[in-house]
């Protein structure tokens, strides 16, 4: 026997190495069911191997600043004036978009809907990978020790990322959402049809368990749903990219991330989430629709003033009072677009026509908002994504801070708009009862409506601007 | 009796200075790890493996390759979020047998070389796959014509990549 193995040596050592392999290999699997323990090779390993990473994404950013910020401004002022151009419409956009957050916060204190509140967000690098297409997994250089826990969502301003699987003393591992072994609870905005999305080994999205007989468009916006008890509800997922029949009675519907998976610089880990109604002083506060909505914007740090109404306003916003309100000759509205004052619906006035087409444009200077944070956060009525003050060191690409007050140079408390050289009637969105049902199609107990068209049809009963302020 | 396609003379025994053997599969893990993350395409790439081969072929000692590979796939596999032992697994079978094969072969030139690579990353693959899916339980499926092209785009790599690591040998 003995000179067997001496014979045999090297393969003999060959069976007792892999033998021991596929004891540890099984002994983990059989784990994993019960308590996914960490393995002390990994934890060294990532301890060993993330401070490495860490100086090298230091080092390439800070060269990669330099030359941006300082040598290569070509096309900057174009890109600025776009920019500026694109905050214009978005302002106008935020504005109707307020108006249904306002309409969905009053129905869900009506019906006692509790809403997910982000509170608390921390702001991570993307230092490195698991270098395999077999694991799509990230590691971010927050740890235990900046309060990062198992399970966490982990999002960007585009929409979800992935969730926290493991956490080490300064670094995290974070699987994404096209790794096969992840899953997360979705909603299609029009439909409001609930599925699940995984991921495919070719590192694909794919929603799942959806009926062939269910009407699913390419274009289609997911959300999360919220039932996975990981992603708040609401969150920006992805659109769908193509449906197609299936092998058996569910279809096959390929997902188009909106995070952008393959190229993560920096996210947002969120590290606490807070469940509660909308009290009466939110739904009946004075501020104006803009100001709520830009107050449940990630990234907007803390603020300690508190506005006339009782309600603290982040770091950044002027209290009602402060902010200047008027309508400029915009360029950005369509002839016959009005500006929004939702407390018209409830009274079931019929539109009065203008004697001139209303030129909006909100010049009101509240907070300065990531794009993408405003689609992403609001995603429609039905959202319950919120994401208030307290988000702590978010950085540039993910939302932007907010500007510091201007000083208001006849601004009213009255309301957000003016007509062209006149003051406008009260548009707050806010306000008890206004832009209620009575114009809206009615809900069900369960679900809110999809927002409306980003394009509002003049003189329609049930857009919000028709019901615009009198000349 | 051992056949050999080579002469004796022709078959060189090569070690590597203690950090150089320690940092070579440390370096390579960790661009592993660094590189995909700014250039995606880099994902094809097994650097890991690559050394495993390199490190095996030119110490051409069989326990030496197995323990070296097994080593280095532990290592990836911690880097993964699966359990730890699918890479060690496939790297300590790749390991023994480039190794082995070292002994026999003349691995010096670049077409061999080449060719080497390109089998031992499907073998690799095939090992990787049978263990997912068969222990783990992990839904992968067989995608021939990715392995083949990564197989290839692995071996054209390592042509170079051995060429530089050729500078860190000593005669043994």
């Amino acid at each position: 026997m003995e000179n067997l193995l001496a014979r045999h040596r090297n393969v003999t050592i060959l069976v007792v190495v892999l033998f021991a392999e596929i004891v540890g290999l099984a002994v983990q699997v059989k784990r994993t069911a019960d308590t996914d323990s960490t393995r002390l090779i990994r934890v060294w390993t990532i301890t060993a191997i993330t401070p490495v990473e860490r100086g090298f994404v230091a080092v390439q950013q800070g060269i990669s600043n330099a030359w941006h910020n300082y040598f290569y401004l070509r096309g900057v002022r174009a890109q600025n004036r776009q920019l500026q151009d694109e905050i214009e419409q978005l302002r106008l956009q935020q504005v109707r978009l307020s108006e249904d957050a306002g309409q969905a916060r009053r129905l869900q204190r009506l019906l006692g809907f509790k809403e997910q509140f982000i509170a608390k967000t921390l702001a991570a690098q993307v230092v490195g990978s698991s270098g395999s297409d077999m694991s799509r997994v990230v590691y971010i250089d927050k740890g235990e020790g900046d309060g990062v826990r198992q399970d966490m969502a982990v999002i960007t301003a585009n929409g979800v990322v992935g969730k926290i699987l493991r956490v080490f003393p300064t670094s995290s591992q974070v699987l994404l959402i096209n790794d096969p072994s992840s899953g997360v609870g979705v909603i299609l905005e029009k439909s409001r049809l609930q599925g699940v999305i995984k991921g495919t080994p070719n590192g694909q999205v794919v929603l799942e368990k959806m009926m062939s007989d269910e009407r699913v468009e390419p274009g289609d916006q997911l959300l999360t749903s919220g039932g996975d008890q990981i992603f708040p509800k609401g969150l920006p997922i992805g659109t769908v990219k193509s449906v197609s029949a299936g092998n058996d009675v569910f279809l096959k519907i390929r997902i188009k991330p909106a995070a952008e998976l393959d190229q993560l610089e920096e996210v947002l880990v969120i590290t606490q989430v807070v469940e509660r109604q909308p009290t009466a002083e939110e739904t009946q506060t004075s501020m104006r629709a803009v100001d709520i909505l830009a107050s449940r914007l990630p990234s907007v740090p803390e603020h300690t003033g508190m506005p006339a109404t009782g309600i603290p306003l982040p770091v950044g916003m002027k209290p009602p009072s402060a902010i200047p309100k008027e309508i400029k000759n915009g360029k950005d509205v369509k002839p016959g677009t009005k500006p929004v004052v939702p407390g018209a619906a409830q009274t079931g006035i019929a539109p009065k026509p203008r004697p001139k087409p209303a030129q909006a444009q909100v010049t009101g200077d509240a907070v300065r908002i990531a794009p993408k944070a405003i689609n992403g956060a609001f995603p429609g009525a039905g959202s319950k994504f919120a994401a208030p003050t307290g988000s702590t060191g978010t950085t540039g690409t993910v939302a932007r801070k907010p500007r510091p007050p201007k000083p208001a140079a006849g601004a009213t408390e009255a309301g957000i708009v003016k007509s062209k050289g006149q003051a406008a009637p009260v548009t707050d969105a806010a306000e008890p009862g206004g832009g209620a049902a009575g114009s809206r199609a009615p809900m069900p107990k369960t679900t809110v409506p999809a927002k409306p068209p980003a394009s509002v049809e003049p003189n329609s009963p049930n857009s919000p601007s028709a019901e615009g302020p009198q000349p | 009796m051992n056949i050999s396609y080579t002469s004796r003379e022709q078959i060189e025994v090569h070690r590597f200075s203690l950090p150089a053997g320690i940092l070579i599969p440390l370096v390579a893990l960790f661009l592993q790890a660094f590189l995909p993350l700014r250039f995606h395409f880099f994902e094809i790439f097994d650097l890991p493996l690559l050394v495993t081969i390199f490190l095996a072929v030119s110490r051409r000692n069989p326990v030496t390759g197995l323990l070296t590979g097994s080593v280095i796939g532990l290592l990836q596999d911690s880097l993964t979020h699966q359990p730890i032992g699918i890479y060690g697994i496939a790297k300590t079978v790749v390991g023994y047998g480039a190794s082995s094969l070292g002994v026999k072969l003349d691995v010096e030139n670049s077409g061999s070389r080449f060719l080497l690579v390109y089998g031992f990353y499907m073998v690799h693959e095939v090992i990787y796959l049978v263990v997912a899916r068969g222990m783990v339980g992990q839904n992968l499926a067989w995608r021939w014509g990715h392995m083949a092209f990564a197989a290839f785009a692995n071996a054209a790599l390592a042509v170079p990549l051995f060429m530089i690591l050729d500078r860190f040998k000593q005669r043994g």
